[in-house]
């Protein structure tokens, strides 16, 4: 039987949703037994929120000062101790995740499977590679610890309604003082919601032709409600700075609604959209690769289409 | 500090459309342009510009791969590397792998310093940096935005889901470097004739006692679905109704 320990993420009060898809990919483990464990300098709240999703048999709590913060250094001790008990380690392919799992495969001596994207088997996953371009199935050993971490937008959240019982855990394992929290902040203060978690995101392209014309990007995703994302031309081209870009090699989003502007759709553009659920393409080259990709396309110049579309949504 | 390690990968270009072979065994890099890992070349960029503040007095650019990585080595070289070493394998190494072969490296060297992409454009996986900081159990310090040597430590900003991180962390370290880091410097054409005259050392993987063997093995590799064919409207009009329809605007 698979027993199969979560790792949650929080914020010291509140269990974050990524842990409750993870407990959902958990759960498509046949015969899974899902533990989630806390650790945290308070961990009470956090841990009733996490023994009631639904799938979860157990909730184990980590007390500590220095569990304060998560710091990957300080988590990472302490995982390997409780993972003995399992078979599989989960963690959501989140900051967090991505930052300690390496860690706690490295210090058991286990390869990790990241981004898993399907469950085909206890110890076989499906996960997405060069930017979702190709898909791979792995298989790890049986015999050993399988450290994973969990594609969130591939999994629904778990439900409510469970009623997991939770026991306090204490963990021997020597924590490092090399590794200090300093601070956190939320990121740049702007009414703008954050590229890679927006409903919606507005980006242009080297189109733009100047960082002035770029503004016309900013005030259309300002009446939507959108984010504002960048082709790497038209960052190259210093239109607009580089935590806009979005691309293979900037910020890989999936919007609900994706608007390029001016964009012509190099491949490692669209690779970092292909998860967008509606996808428009605006651009005066009907042989733009974009349209191949776009749900709705519109040939036409974006100096005209920018204001009538601003004025068209009222 | 007197040392800094770069990881620099050869990959793929980012401009070339990635085609899964059709007997499912990987995807097609035959013939096809490969460059640097260009997450690693902002860590390059990050050592660079750590030397040339005077913070660090060597930069060395580590690549694992095959004999050809050494291209990807002479553009490290060319963009003011001081010197490379290439660990030669012609198996595609897992996370782990590679994070022990750089750990043979840093016993050798003795860096202050190491710098990697957050993660690689090819397998995506975002472990080797966490994983060579395990493996030497020193910090880590992932996702950078920003960093700030002081003395014996780094303060380093991390990119995380929540917003700006800021952490502190004890020398020697291992800091992957986000997109916000810094932009790359071009390679000017004297610097790769420069370049050529570099040292650029060659080990063989079989002699640092890393086993290439996997421990995943690898089912089958497939392209994703193709979307659904969208369809062209004739005016913003036309294209805000269909957005209003689907609830979108």
């Amino acid at each position: 039987m698979s027993k199969i320990l979560v790792i949650a993420e929080h914020d010291g009060t509140k269990l974050s949703q990524a842990t409750a898809r993870c407990v959902t990919c958990a759960a498509q483990v046949t015969g899974a037994e899902i533990t989630v464990a806390v650790f945290a300098a308070e961990p009470a709240a956090v841990a009733a929120q996490a023994a009631a999703l639904a799938g979860v048999a157990h909730v184990i709590t980590i007390t500590a000062a220095h569990n304060a913060h998560p710091l990957a250094a300080v988590l990472a001790p302490q995982v390997v101790k409780i993972a003995a008990a399992y078979t599989h380690v989960f963690g959501a392919s989140t900051s967090f995740g991505k930052d300690l799992m390496p860690r706690v495969a490295a210090l058991l001596g286990v390869p990790q499977i990241s981004d898993a994207m399907a469950v085909e088997g206890a110890y076989k996953f499906k996960r997405p590679t060069y930017a979702g371009n190709a898909l791979v199935t792995l298989e790890a050993p049986a015999d050993r610890i399988l450290v994973a971490t969990v594609r969130t937008a591939s999994f629904e959240a778990a439900t409510g309604g469970g009623s997991a019982p939770i026991s306090a855990v204490s963990v021997d394992a020597v924590v490092p003082t090399h590794t200090r929290f300093v601070s956190i902040s939320a990121q740049a203060t702007t009414d703008r919601p954050e590229l890679t978690s927006a409903a919606k995101v507005v980006s242009g392209g080297r189109a733009l032709a100047s960082k002035e014309n770029f503004e016309l990007i900013f005030s259309l995703a300002g009446k939507i409600g959108a984010a504002v994302g960048a082709s790497r031309a038209a960052v190259d081209a210093g239109y607009a700075s580089n935590e806009l870009q979005v691309g293979q090699t900037g910020k890989i989003i999936a919007p609900e609604l994706y608007i390029a502007v001016g964009i012509s759709g190099a491949i490692q553009h669209l690779t970092g959209i292909k998860d967008a659920k509606t996808i428009v393409a605006i651009n005066k080259d009907p042989e733009a690769p974009i349209f191949e990709v776009s749900d709705f396309g519109l040939v036409a110049d974006l100096f005209q289409v920018l204001p009538e579309m601003e004025k068209a949504l009222g | 500090m007197r040392k800094i390690l770069v990881g620099i990968k050869r990959v793929v270009d980012y401009n070339v459309r990635v085609r899964v072979k059709p007997d499912g065994s990987g995807v097609v890099t035959d013939g096809v342009k490969m460059s640097v890992n260009p997450f690693d070349e902002i860590a390059l960029e990050e050592a660079l510009r750590l030397r040339e503040r005077g913070e660090a007095a060597e930069v060395i650019a580590v690549s694992i791969g095959p004999e050809d990585a050494q291209q990807q080595l002479r553009t490290a070289l060319a963009m003011g590397a001081d010197r490379a070493i290439l660990i030669k394998t012609d198996a595609v190494l897992e996370p782990l792998t590679a994070a022990q072969a750089f750990l043979a490296v840093i016993v050798k060297e003795n860096p202050d310093l190491v710098l990697v992409g957050k993660q690689a454009i090819d397998d995506d996986a975002a472990q080797t940096g966490p994983m060579i900081a395990a493996l030497w159990d020193r910090p880590q310090a992932t996702f950078a935005s920003k960093v700030e040597i002081k003395g014996g430590t780094a303060v380093v900003t991390r990119e995380v889901d929540a917003g700006l991180e800021t952490i502190e962390v004890d020398l020697p370290a291992v800091i992957s470097a986000d997109l916000r880091l810094n932009e790359p410097r071009y390679v000017k054409l004297p610097d790769i004739m420069k370049a050529k005259k570099k040292t650029l050392d060659v080990i063989d993987l079989a002699t640092l006692g890393v086993s290439a063997e996997a421990g995943l093995k690898c089912v089958l590799v497939e392209p994703p679905k193709p979307r659904a064919k969208g369809i062209m409207v004739k005016d913003v009009a036309e294209l805000v109704d269909a957005l209003k329809k689907k609830g979108l605007v």
